[in-house]
């Protein structure tokens, strides 16, 4: 299997990604910079990785979501390929409208960083397939602008078509209806404010994050 | 021609920095400030044109990039030199 991490400038989490993915499922994982119009061929997953995107310009992920290499991320995600953006990347895809909503200044004003349990609310998405039957994910949330929202049709269609991923079970942002973490309309694209590559082994406090990336690639 | 943006949080959209500004106000001895909003103002030199075009092409920046269409909302006004 095959992946690639999309680097922008502001990017602090793409190593992290780049060695969890590796760890957690044994795939090749590529570098790709944010002024690449172009990805590596057959990729399996895309990662959007944290960060400071542009340094969080005009809004969190709103140059990111210019940036040239997000036209070939979406080209890859129109022929099916899975695409996920985890904390700044989660923002980004919201700004390139590639998931409903927006990520806005959490409830308290304050960046929050501990670990938070999390509801594995939809286990059949391509995302969540090998929690299998553990209903709670622990993983690490590192967020200032990391509270959810979406007017209540969107929410009520997400909830309704089983797109909410994962949910706090003590919600730490304000995020609207605890959500943190959606899937597009054809599963495809994820959104994820806490961070599984943060999560990837019990020497880190939880290894949780690592089945997310095992759902999508295997284990090999 | 010279043009201003004005971009806010949308009514029911819940502003947190208006509220902790609020809240600081009331602190420091104004008991009576209310509804306290922060937003973010962009100004901008546009090219030659009538001012409804360039109206018109300011809206447009608006909402591709200058304000979120999912939680802000926004006022232009044109006009003066650039």
């Amino acid at each position: 299997m095959k992946a690639a991490v999309v680097v922008f400038p502001g990017s602090n989490c793409d190593r992290d990604c780049k060695t969890a993915i590796e760890r957690s499922t044994g795939a090749s994982v590529d570098m790709v910079w944010h002024g690449a119009s172009e990805l590596p061929a057959g990729l399996d997953l895309i990662v959007l990785p944290g960060g400071f995107a542009y340094g969080d310009y005009l809004r969190a992920g709103a140059m990111a979501a210019l940036s040239p290499v997000m036209g070939a991320v979406r080209a890859a995600a129109a022929r099916g390929v899975a695409v996920a953006g985890i904390c700044n990347g989660f923002q980004v895809l919201c700004e390139a409208g590639m998931l409903p909503g927006a990520l806005m200044r959490n409830a308290g004003l304050k960046y929050v960083c501990k670990a938070v349990a999390l509801d594995v609310v939809n286990a059949q998405t391509r995302f969540t397939a090998a929690y299998g039957e553990q209903r709670v994910a622990v993983m690490t949330v590192g967020n200032g602008e990391g509270a959810y929202f979406a007017d209540a049709e969107t929410l009520d269609r997400l909830e309704g078509d089983g797109r909410v991923a994962f949910r706090y079970r003590d919600n730490p942002n304000g995020s609207v209806r605890g959500v943190a973490g959606i899937v597009s309309e054809n599963g495809n694209v994820l959104g994820v404010m806490p961070h599984p590559d943060r999560a990837f082994e019990t020497a880190l406090g939880s290894a949780d994050g690592a089945l997310l990336f095992q759902s999508v690639l295997g284990r090999t | 021609m010279r043009a201003k943006v004005e971009v806010f949080l949308k009514p029911g959209v819940l502003d947190v920095q208006g509220k902790a500004v609020e809240n600081a106000l009331h602190g420091l001895g104004w008991p009576g400030a209310a509804n306290v909003r922060v937003g973010r103002v962009i100004t901008l030199d546009i090219g030659q044109g009538t001012p409804e075009a360039a109206r018109a092409e300011v809206e447009a920046m608006c909402e591709r990039l200058l304000a979120s269409p999912v939680i802000e909302s926004y006022r232009v006004e044109v006009g003066g030199a650039a």
